[in-house]
């Protein structure tokens, strides 16, 4: 087998690989609903609409722990 | 000063909105101008034969593709992001000296660079690479501009409120990170000046003058990976970027599925990079990279309908807003072009399509129903809806943008309606041949039958740029108007009549 060939089963086997993250990233989205801290995926369109200086941040990043 | 409430800061937002408005007039005025010079040549020498240098088709045509792609497109790209990324991170760039000072450092290198770029591609210094025209010392100033966008963007993440990072961010950062590598790989070149020829000379050309580090096929293959992935992630995914914020903003409506966002955007990421070789059809790259290309072009539909699909659905039960607003109207055709162009493109990527397709008008139509009936309608959708926000004024008049609408979009239709008469004709032409497989037709007989579409395509393009002019004088009437609005509307962007 040369480098050829085996470049083109390594590039196989990436997409069939990258294709399986994608599609198991859509079934876990899905199905879950929710990310890791409990938020509801669909509520992140709200950092769009409410977009004020002083709304509220839909997940809050405190500052005070930066200081 | 102390008990001012904390505003967000829009200075650099609004210098980039001036040249995202100078440039679109620069660029699409010298493509009027290459448009007619193709349907009548004498134009080629309007300014005598003296001047000829500088106004001939193939002096002007790269000042019209980078004044749009780098001039307009990014401009709009960059005012965008410093208004977009304040607002979605919660967080003010006056609240940071050191990012506006890095804001206001990329706009002045940002107008450099351009006078650079003007300066040089009109004296036909060249390396002669499509969109990477730029020799090696405008390259390594537009890297430079470039590291400055990546510290804004990743400066005001840095000092954010808000947690998590709104879609568009996400696309603001893959177009960063995409242009960052495609521009670097694709303009890896050897000043000539370092070089030496077989007979040993050395410091041969002039100080400016580079080749390309690749050869070749190689060469044709790095020029189109980053060709494609140039409209990728210059003309889509920041773009892109804007329709998820905008249209939600303005039209007060959640995007119908957040979800689908990400996984579009991963989709996007996935795919668009392996499409580039469609450029190479027929050509003397292997086979299987050519195969590769039609396929990734062809899957390529999937996340990108799947962003289209989702802002149109955002207007669920809201489609009245549709025919009130033209700054929706802008959003909704926007986004429907973006389906129609991302379904053509997979069409004209298929093998045998492309057999007819390729070096035709078609291709012309295809980039310029995309560039102008998305990008453009996008690009200036957003300014409209940031101009009472960042000059606390309504939009000048409702009504001239309503015919700016209309009568862009007649230029649009009439652009891409000619050009594929134009481009199956040509391709039809060219293969055509008698029993014996001799040729039918010789060129000329091809631009004598194509001298009305091309004549068509002029006047197109002039109706988008007299619309263009209407946009144009609608901010700076607003920019100046004396009504203010006290408070900023959350939705729909105040209109005067």
């Amino acid at each position: 087998m040369n480098i050829a060939e085996l470049s083109a089963y390594g590039y196989f086997a990436l997409t069939v690989f990258l294709v399986v993250v994608l599609y198991g990233y859509i079934y876990h989205l899905y199905t879950k609903k929710r990310d890791a801290e409990g938020h509801d995926y669909e509520e992140y369109s709200n950092m769009a609409l409410n977009d004020d200086i002083g709304s509220t941040p839909v997940k809050p990043l405190s500052r005070d722990k930066e200081n | 000063m102390e008990n001012r409430p904390l505003e967000y800061d829009y200075t650099v937002a609004k210098m980039f909105m001036l040249t995202t408005i100078i440039l679109g007039i620069v660029g699409m005025l010298i493509g009027v101008i290459l448009a007619f010079e193709l349907a009548f040549p004498s134009v080629n020498t309007i300014l005598g034969s003296g001047l000829a240098e500088y106004t001939n088709f193939s002096r002007l045509r790269p000042l019209h593709t980078d004044a749009v792609i780098f001039g307009f497109t990014l401009s709009g790209i960059f005012a965008t992001w410093y208004y977009v990324g304040q607002r979605v991170l919660k967080v003010s760039m006056a609240e940071s000296g050191l990012l506006m000072f890095i804001g206001k450092l990329h706009f002045w290198l940002y107008i450099v660079g351009v006078a650079a770029v003007v300066v040089s591609l009109f004296a036909g210094v060249t390396t002669s690479k499509e969109y990477a025209e730029f020799e090696w010392p405008i390259d390594i100033a537009i890297v430079v501009v470039w590291v400055l966008f990546g510290m804004s963007i990743f400066g005001l993440i840095g000092i954010r409120r808000e947690k998590s990072l709104y879609i568009s961010v996400w696309y603001y950062i893959a177009t960063f990170l995409g242009i960052a590598m495609l521009y670097l790989f694709n303009n890896m070149e050897v000043p000539t000046m370092l070089a030496t020829s077989p007979a040993g000379e050395t410091a041969i050309g002039n100080w400016w003058h580079s080749v390309s580090m690749y050869a070749g096929t190689n060469d044709a293959l790095v020029q189109w990976w980053y060709g494609h992935n140039a409209v990728a992630f210059g003309f889509t995914v920041p773009i892109v970027a804007m329709i998820y914020y905008f249209l939600p903003k303005e039209s007060g409506q959640a995007i119908y599925s957040y979800k689908l966002s990400l996984l579009s955007f991963w989709g996007l990421m996935f795919v668009y990079l392996w499409a580039g070789g469609h450029h190479l059809l027929y050509s003397t790259v292997p086979d299987w990279m050519q195969t590769m290309g039609s396929i990734f072009s062809v899957i390529l539909i999937l996340p990108s309908w799947g962003s289209a699909i989702n802002m149109l659905l955002t207007m669920k039960g809201e489609w009245q807003q549709v025919a009130a607003s033209p700054l929706i109207k802008f959003m909704v055709l926007g986004s429907t072009f973006y389906m129609f162009s991302t379904l053509e493109g997979p069409i004209q990527a298929i093998k045998s399509v492309n057999a007819i397709a390729h070096f035709t008008d078609w291709i012309v139509g295809h980039v310029h129903d995309g560039v102008l009936g998305w990008v453009g309608f996008m690009i200036m959708a957003a300014l409209y809806h940031m101009a009472p926000r960042v000059f606390k004024r309504e939009i000048y008049s409702k009504s001239l943008m309503a015919a700016q609408f209309w009568i862009q979009t007649l230029g649009v239709v009439l652009y891409f309606t000619s050009m594929w008469i134009a481009g199956i004709t040509q391709g039809m032409m060219w293969r055509a041949h008698d029993e014996f497989g001799n040729l039918a037709y010789s060129f000329i007989d091809t631009v004598t039958v194509l001298h009305p579409y091309y004549a068509i395509r002029g006047v197109g393009g002039l109706l988008y740029l007299v619309g263009f002019l209407l946009f144009a004088y609608n901010i700076y009437k607003t920019w100046t108007s004396d009504k203010e609005v006290d408070a900023e509307r959350l939705n729909q962007s105040p209109m005067g009549a």
